[in-house]
């Protein structure tokens, strides 16, 4: 099987955020940048077809700057076996540009499967992959969380508010992954070392120019403070009359 | 994690890799179970298949032998990761690696090295040095082990060891023995010991208060004969396990600032969530004080390894050196611990929290691997010339 696995470089959400002097990007100062989960899921998903299926390949596919060479090198690390730079200046925040860029070259590629994570917690826009697979005229399953090939056609289960879908789908078609697909594995040391030495192309991406740009950014309000009413049940009378007059939800 | 001087800037990012690897294991798979097993005291056995799998053990040896070949800053930030989750663990790893691989690797014939080291590299065989006697701790010199060449070229080792770490666990012990009628400590040499040969006993040596999530035990040996081919030909004199020791101790310099942050870590966070006198106890002067040089040591100490791992990819560190950072690293993490301890209040006596843990845990660090006082002996000999010794 060949496997083509897309994968952008996002900062670590655990930080506290900053707006940068331009008012419409992130201050990337004191950041920490990693793969996105999603897309970890989806390298790890392409790893254990990989693992079944002996004589498969999985090339990792990045667009954006000289940096996301190391979240390439990460994924290959875990055991992907080649990487491509789609490179940019930076990673517009339009999803159907990036789409025409990374589809330009997984039209080449002749993959089997082609991976995404479902979405990327920086933009949160989760087009990149139905828009690709649009583009390339392949079937798209969205939120994955389990998957199954065998003979040419994919089973993947897809979670529901309160249900499961189970669908099938015939190869090639371009997949996005959700969380509890599975546990991505950690890049042991020796896949480190080997990654330095697997091949990692760079290509210039053909970006059209952007249709949707930022125009500003802006932190969420500031929460007010709670407020404690008293302390046990001798508090209740009072706490229900606020919920009712002030907060006006009962 | 704080990383107050943006020490990341001057990692590769090879380094950095390796470092947030074993950061997530430590993270996914100590950082859950170690109060408990520090309470049960027992060293938790089922995570050495992983740290196996991640390549955790002699990952500063080549891949030739199954290793990962990493330089040692990789090697140190391992450490580093390993003892923020809890001394025991990150001890086991460098008893396999530093104290147990290494002699194979640089004294052990190629036969030893080939049939060994992917083993243990792999988890397959877990090792255990023996050096110290119960009369003879500071002073190995003065060991009394003994190992007679036999006439067929086999050995007969007689000796018992104390303190020995994974001491029950291994199914190999390198012992330190003086061979003939030398006693001298010029006679010294290294012995691949299979655990399971007769005469061998290893038992767990009960009661500790520090290092509780470690298997420390006492072997003793009766007439234990091993074949000719269980000599590290290379070794030779008290050098040889000092050379050994030089390895662990570079990496328990690196430990040790792991254990430091973790407590840095956690008096920062309660700092900043405890409510007393209406405001967070970070917001009062006393509490800022005991964060600022807490904070202040664990830059120093991280600065220090850092240059002393450079030193030895280079190639010019010498023991000394490693001496100085193991004395001030393990000090430093020593006071770091219990301030943080205070600093939780009641709280900080809760192995919920990890404080206390590590405050314990580091008073055995402090003393093994060379005490704090035999460093300073070191260092005293090292820039006067004069030795305080004899
Ligand atoms: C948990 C744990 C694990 C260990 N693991 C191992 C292991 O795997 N393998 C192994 O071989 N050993 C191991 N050790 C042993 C350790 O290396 C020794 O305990 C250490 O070398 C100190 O020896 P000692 O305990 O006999 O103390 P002693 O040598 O008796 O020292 C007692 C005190 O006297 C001081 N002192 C000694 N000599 C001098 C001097 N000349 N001048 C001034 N002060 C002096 C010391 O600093 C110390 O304060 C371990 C120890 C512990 C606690």
């Amino acid at each position: 099987m060949k496997i083509a696995v897309c994968v952008k470089r996002v900062p670590d959400m655990d930080v506290r955020f900053r707006i940068g002097a331009d008012n419409i990007s992130v201050d990337q100062g004191g950041l920490k940048f990693d793969i996105n989960d999603f897309d970890a899921w989806a390298v790890e998903a392409a790893l254990q077809l990989k693992d079944k299926n002996a004589g498969s390949e999985v090339t990792v596919i990045s667009l954006g700057p000289d940096v996301v060479q190391e979240t390439i090198r990460k994924a290959l690390s875990m055991g992907a076996d080649r990487g491509i730079q789609i490179k940019a200046d930076k990673v517009p925040f339009d999803g159907l540009a990036i789409a025409k860029a990374l589809s330009a070259e997984l039209k080449t590629g002749g993959y089997d499967l082609i991976l995404f994570g479902k979405m990327s917690p920086d933009s949160s826009n989760g087009v990149v992959g139905p828009m690709a697979a649009e583009l390339l005229g392949l079937p798209c399953v969205t939120a994955i969380s389990s998957l199954e090939i065998a003979n040419g056609k994919g089973t993947a289960k897809r979670e529901l508010e309160g249900a499961q879908e189970i669908v099938e789908f015939p190869l090639p078609a371009v997949l996005t992954v959700d969380e509890g697909l599975n546990a991505a594995r950690l890049p042991s040391l020796k896949g480190i070392m080997a990654a330095k030495k697997k091949p990692l192309q760079i290509k210039p991406a053909l970006l059209a120019e952007p249709q949707i740009t930022v125009r500003k950014l802006e932190l969420p309000a500031e929460r007010k403070a709670g407020r404690i009413v008293g302390e046990g049940a001798a508090a209740v009378p009072e706490l229900v009359r606020l919920l009712q007059t002030e907060a006006k939800v009962l | 994690m704080t990383d107050f001087y943006n020490l990341d800037s001057v990692l590769s990012e090879e380094e950095r890799a390796v470092r947030d690897t074993i950061r997530a294991f430590v993270d996914e798979k100590v950082l859950p179970i170690i109060g408990d097993c520090y309470i049960e005291g027992r060293f938790p056995k089922e995570l050495v298949p992983e740290m196996a799998k991640l390549g955790m053990f002699g990952a500063n040896l080549p891949e030739e032998y199954g290793c990962a070949g990493l330089n040692n800053v990789a090697y140190g930030l391992i450490m580093h990761e390993l003892e923020r989750g809890d001394s025991g663990v990150r001890s086991f790893a460098s008893v396999q690696g530093a104290l147990v691989m290494y002699p194979v690797y640089a004294f052990g014939s190629e036969e030893q090295k080939r049939h060994y080291l992917p083993k243990m590299a792999s988890g397959e065989i877990i090792g255990c040095f023996g050096l110290t006697e119960p009369d003879y701790g500071s002073n190995p010199s003065g060991m009394i082990t003994r190992a007679r060449e036999q006439k067929d070229g086999s050995w007969v080792i007689n000796g018992a060891k104390m303190w020995i770490t994974n001491g029950s666990t291994a199914q190999v012990a390198i012992i330190w023995a003086k061979t003939g009628d030398d006693k001298s400590d010029k006679s010294i040499r290294g012995f691949i010991v299979p655990t399971d040969a007769p005469g061998f006993t290893a038992k767990d040596q009960k009661g500790k208060l520090s290092l509780r999530a470690s298997d420390t035990s006492e072997l003793v040996l009766q007439d234990v004969k091993v074949p000719a081919t269980a000599l590290l030909p290379k070794t030779g004199g008290i050098k040889s396990p000092l050379m050994c020791l030089t390895q662990a101790r570079y990496g328990i310099a690196w430990g040790a600032m792991g254990a430091a942050q973790a407590c840095y870590e956690e008096a920062l966070a309660y700092a900043g969530n405890r409510v007393m006198f209406g405001k967070p106890i970070g917001g009062f002067q006393l509490q800022q004080q005991r964060l600022a040089e807490m904070l202040t040591e664990l830059v120093k100490g991280e600065l220090l390894c850092l240059h002393l791992g450079r030193l030895k990819d280079a190639g010019t560190f010498t023991p000394q050196q490693v001496s100085l950072a193991k004395r001030n690293n393990v000090s430093a993490a020593t006071d770091i611990a219990r301030e943080a301890r205070r600093l939780l209040g009641a709280n900080g006596i809760l192995a919920e929290y990890s404080s206390m843990r590590h405050m314990a845990n580091l008073e055995s660090v402090y003393t093994y691997e060379g005490t704090h006082d035999i460093h300073t002996l070191i260092l005293g000999q090292a820039v006067t010339g004069l030795s305080a010794f004899e």
